[in-house]
């Protein structure tokens, strides 16, 4: 049976620990990816996994990612909420990888929504 | 659903949202039985008989943002197809397990696609709240992966960081990857 690179485990906490949001500290930015059933038959995992792609390639160590379930929109996902610390929140449909990549750039990091992927600004918040 | 392992990770992902905080895992590929099953068992919620009974009713959902309730239902017909059979044990407060086998041979049997995606997505999304535990038996060969021996290893660094969700992404994929060497996923 393979066994875990534990070694290779602790080097990764200690860069991470130098420059991490802790477990319980607050970030700045919050993107929920909708994966409920709707959500990943539409290509929800794939959004996720380059988001976090992007997110380590652009080593941005305050932005938190996470998921949610079905938001009731099915035919609009895949589907992704952008939370920003005092501002509205923005929900993001119909998304491919290289829109969360723009959205990531353009929303997260400068600030300024992508109005053209945008479904409705200012619903529910959780961050 | 394109291959099984999105089958599972929409399973898991309802599996949390029924409050589970434990959920394993378990994929057996088995040529020479001419076996392919999963097997998912969480302690969430659970269900009662009356829920139990629509469990694979399309047209059965606990949730109020649709009616319909797919994730189940579909992973029964995908085990339907491949000549399989699909089973779902609940009781209320002592979780849910489900089990679904698939002839390994079967034309119509999806393939497994991508655990390492799968299970680092739903960590990603749940990594802090849940662990989880996922084998994969090919023949005598078995991977294991538990993400509380991670959490250990992190002390109070998050299993949700990026540079954590890519180091069990390649755990991951070379483990499955060592023992599927004539598999078909």
């Amino acid at each position: 049976m393979k066994k875990l690179k534990i070694g290779d485990l602790a080097k990764i906490r200690d860069k991470v620990r130098k420059t991490a949001v802790l477990r319980q500290g607050k970030a700045r930015a919050k993107i929920t990816v909708h994966m409920g059933t709707c959500g990943i038959a539409a290509g929800a995992r794939d959004i996720l996994s380059g988001l976090l792609e992007d997110i380590k390639s652009k080593k941005l160590s305050d932005v938190i990612v996470t998921t949610s379930g079905c938001a009731g929109l099915c035919s609009r996902e895949p589907m992704a909420t952008v939370e920003i610390t005092g501002k509205p929140p923005v929900k993001y449909v119909d998304l491919t990888t290289e829109k969360m990549k723009k959205i990531l750039s353009q929303h997260v990091i400068k600030g300024n929504i992508v109005n053209e992927y945008a479904l409705a600004i200012g619903s529910e918040r959780t961050h | 659903m394109d291959d099984l392992s999105l089958h599972v990770l929409d399973i898991i992902e309802n599996a949390v949202a029924a409050g589970a905080t434990n959920i394993e895992v378990r994929i057996t590929d088995d040529e020479e039985q001419n076996l392919f099953m999963i097997e998912i068992a969480d302690d969430g919620r659970g269900m009662d008989k009356e829920a139990l009974k629509k469990a694979i009713d399309p047209f059965y959902t606990t949730k109020t943002v649709r009616k319909v309730g797919l994730g189940l239902s579909m992973l029964a017909q995908a085990a339907n197809e491949a000549g399989g059979k699909f089973e779902v044990q609940s009781q209320p407060g002592r979780g849910t397990k489900i089990h679904a086998r698939f002839m390994h041979d079967h034309i119509d049997r999806k393939p497994l696609g991508d655990m390492a995606e799968t299970i680092t997505a739903f960590i990603a999304g749940n990594g802090e709240k849940v662990d989880l535990t996922y084998h994969h038996r090919r023949g005598d060969q078995e991977f294991f992966f538990y993400t509380a021996e991670i959490k250990q290893v992190l002390e109070e660094i998050t299993i949700c960081h990026p540079e954590v969700i890519s180091f069990i992404k390649r755990e991951i994929r070379d483990g499955v990857k060592s023992i599927s060497k004539r598999s078909k996923i």
